[in-house]
């Protein structure tokens, strides 16, 4: 059974389901990647395992545990982190100032931990008196990922982080994502940049109107004929 | 030295009165911005939530000067201060818990969290007239002038003489003290930094784990803790009278908004901008101008932009500009 694992998830926001028995997992060191069309309920399956959305059915397991019942600062407190689609930045505070609040359930010095974001991201170093809401879109994303990164967690659930950067940035974002994920850290994320994304892939998930439509390692999908016509632009 | 008479004049008349009124001004519309930038709604009841606050300070006060307590040549209120914000941090916290947290619960849209306001604003109005009546209260003691007139004529020479109230210095001066304690908090402690948090992204701020509760809770302490000095600052400067707080609302909510609402630095600036603009627009020029006209020239004018009467309607028309042109004032507010 996987290290995090959204099972057989069926909800929504009102009385209408939006995801339909849909199931999500990943491993720890590894990166599991959901791509699929817009409005195919990427982010509303992010929002179900982290526990911003309620479930009619299925739960979630992280670390053997049925965390069905916590709540989103619960999940924290256990080792989750959550870097939302929009709004993932605290744009009138500093960039340090950001990174302290993605520390705030912790009671330690979060120095360490500070220092240890700067060396993955250095340009926040120089950035860090700045408010984030002033920096270039690839910069803020660093401020995002790097505020879930406060809390050490053992998961890092990512919604787009590569939306509205250059491919430049997109692969330096990539390659830290990779950096990461080496530390032992499982990573979920969704990404529009499906190609690139089931690139650095082990596992991969198509979603399509809620539904699991194909479920296979990145490399597999990359291959799988139907899968480049319908979602990678039939390359 | 006519233009020395004149800067003395305008010392006088417009500067230290100015910037009173201005401390006091900012300090109300601090309250009604960090209710806007944290609980998202305009707080109707913060007239009244000032005048509650200088009621109790003026109730300790007369208990303190019955036992001839005091602090001269400070005036007394400054000791009840503390009980005053005391109380009324414990009134509006008993406000939140009985009111504003059912809506709160229920998501409630600002609209109706602002006519809840409205219902509370009445509701302490009709709680203050009953315990301490609807008349004037005067509760300054100590003393009156730390520079008089008289002397300063005395001592300089010039027709004009310059004063300043221990009121005045007192207002001055406690406002510069709060509002320097209130940024020390917001920007260099972590429950202050939780606040801006909360206030600037309410999603995230809850994923950081960030209690709700709690910056609720320390946003009324801070608004009520304002509000009980602003009220007893005013108070003090001019008179206590229920009926004023609820004038004062006006103003306050301009300088709130001319400077960006939720922007505490706006507020600031917008209680100035507020309070020199109904001085200046109701200032009576004339003395100024028969200082530079010609010797012999006679004027029958006051040479005033507007009648004193109209001072109220200053704010409003700088509001209502402030609106079409800008409506986020003048600091982009919306945050702490
Ligand atoms: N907060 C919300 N309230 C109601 N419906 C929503 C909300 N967020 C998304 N939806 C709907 O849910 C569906 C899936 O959206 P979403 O999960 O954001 O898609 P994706 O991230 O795959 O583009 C869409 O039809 C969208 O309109
Ligand atoms: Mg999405």
């Amino acid at each position: 059974m996987s290290f995090l694992l959204g099972q057989q998830m069926t909800g929504g926001y009102g009385a209408a389901d939006i995801l339909h028995d849909c199931t999500i997992g990943v491993e720890r060191g590894e990166i599991a990647v959901i791509v699929g069309p817009n409005g195919a309920g990427k982010s509303t399956a992010m929002k179900a395992v982290f526990g911003m959305m309620p479930l009619r059915h299925g739960q979630v397991l992280f670390d053997g545990e049925d965390v069905s019942g916590l709540r989103p600062e619960e999940r924290v407190k256990k080792g989750m982190g959550f870097v939302p689609q929009t709004h993932n930045v605290f744009t009138s505070m500093s960039v340090e100032e950001n990174l302290e609040m993605g520390a705030f359930i912790r009671d330690d010095n979060i120095q360490d931990s500070i220092a240890q974001v700067y060396d993955l991201f250095p340009i926040l170093k120089q950035k860090r008196r700045q408010p984030a809401g002033e920096l270039s879109g690839g910069q803020r994303q660093q401020v995002a990922v790097g505020r879930a990164l406060m809390t050490h967690p053992k998961v890092l659930m990512l919604d787009e982080p590569t939306a509205g950067v250059s491919p430049i940035v997109m692969d330096e974002l990539f390659d830290r994502i990779i950096e990461i994920a080496r530390l032992d850290v499982a990573i979920l994320m969704v990404e529009q940049n499906a190609k690139q994304a089931l690139e650095i892939a082990d596992t991969g998930y198509v979603l399509v109107q809620g539904h699991n439509k194909f479920t296979d390692s990145g490399e597999a999908l990359l291959a799988n004929p139907e899968v480049r016509r319908a979602f990678l632009g039939g390359v | 030295m006519d233009v020395l008479n004149v800067i003395t004049l305008l010392g006088n008349f417009l500067i230290v009165p100015g910037l009173t009124y201005g401390s006091q001004l900012a300090l109300g519309a601090l309250g009604v911005t960090l209710v806007y930038g944290v609980l998202r709604f305009s707080n109707f009841a913060h007239g009244e939530t000032m005048a509650f606050g200088a009621m109790i300070t003026i109730l300790v006060t007369w208990l303190l000067q019955a036992s001839e307590i005091s602090i001269q040549p400070l005036p007394t209120a400054l000791l009840a201060m503390p009980v005053g914000i005391a109380v009324t941090v414990l009134f509006t916290l008993g406000m939140d818990r009985l009111v504003y947290r059912y809506h709160r619960e229920r998501k409630a849209s600002p609209v109706i969290f602002l006519i809840v306001s409205i219902g509370v604003m009445f509701f302490m109005g009709g709680l203050i007239r009953f315990i301490i009546g609807p008349g004037d209260q005067i509760f300054f003691d100590g003393t009156r002038f730390i520079l008089k007139a008289r002397e300063f004529k005395e001592t300089t020479g010039l027709n004009e003489g310059l004063s300043l109230k221990m009121t005045q210095a007192v207002t001055i001066v406690t406002a510069i003290v709060i509002v320097a304690l209130l940024f020390w908090f917001l920007n260099h402690t972590r429950t202050g930094k939780s606040m801006r948090a909360y206030s600037d992204n309410e999603n995230l701020a809850l994923l950081s784990g960030i209690n709700p509760n709690k910056v609720v809770l320390i946003t009324w302490v801070l608004v009520a803790a304002l509000a009980t000095v602003a009220g007893t600052l005013y108070g003090l400067d001019k008179s206590f009278k229920p009926f004023v707080y609820m004038q004062l609302l006006l103003p306050i909510f301009a300088s709130a908004i001319v400077g960006g609402v939720g922007n505490p630095l706006g507020a600031i600036a917008g209680g100035y901008i507020i309070a020199f603009s109904e001085l200046i627009l109701t200032f009576a020029y004339k003395r100024v101008v028969l200082y530079l006209a010609p010797e012999g020239t006679e004027i029958d004018s006051l040479v005033q932009f507007l009648g004193t009467d109209y001072k109220i309607a200053v704010s409003f028309i700088i509001l209502v500009i402030v609106l079409i042109i800008r409506p986020t004032g003048l600091f982009r507010g919306k945050t702490l």
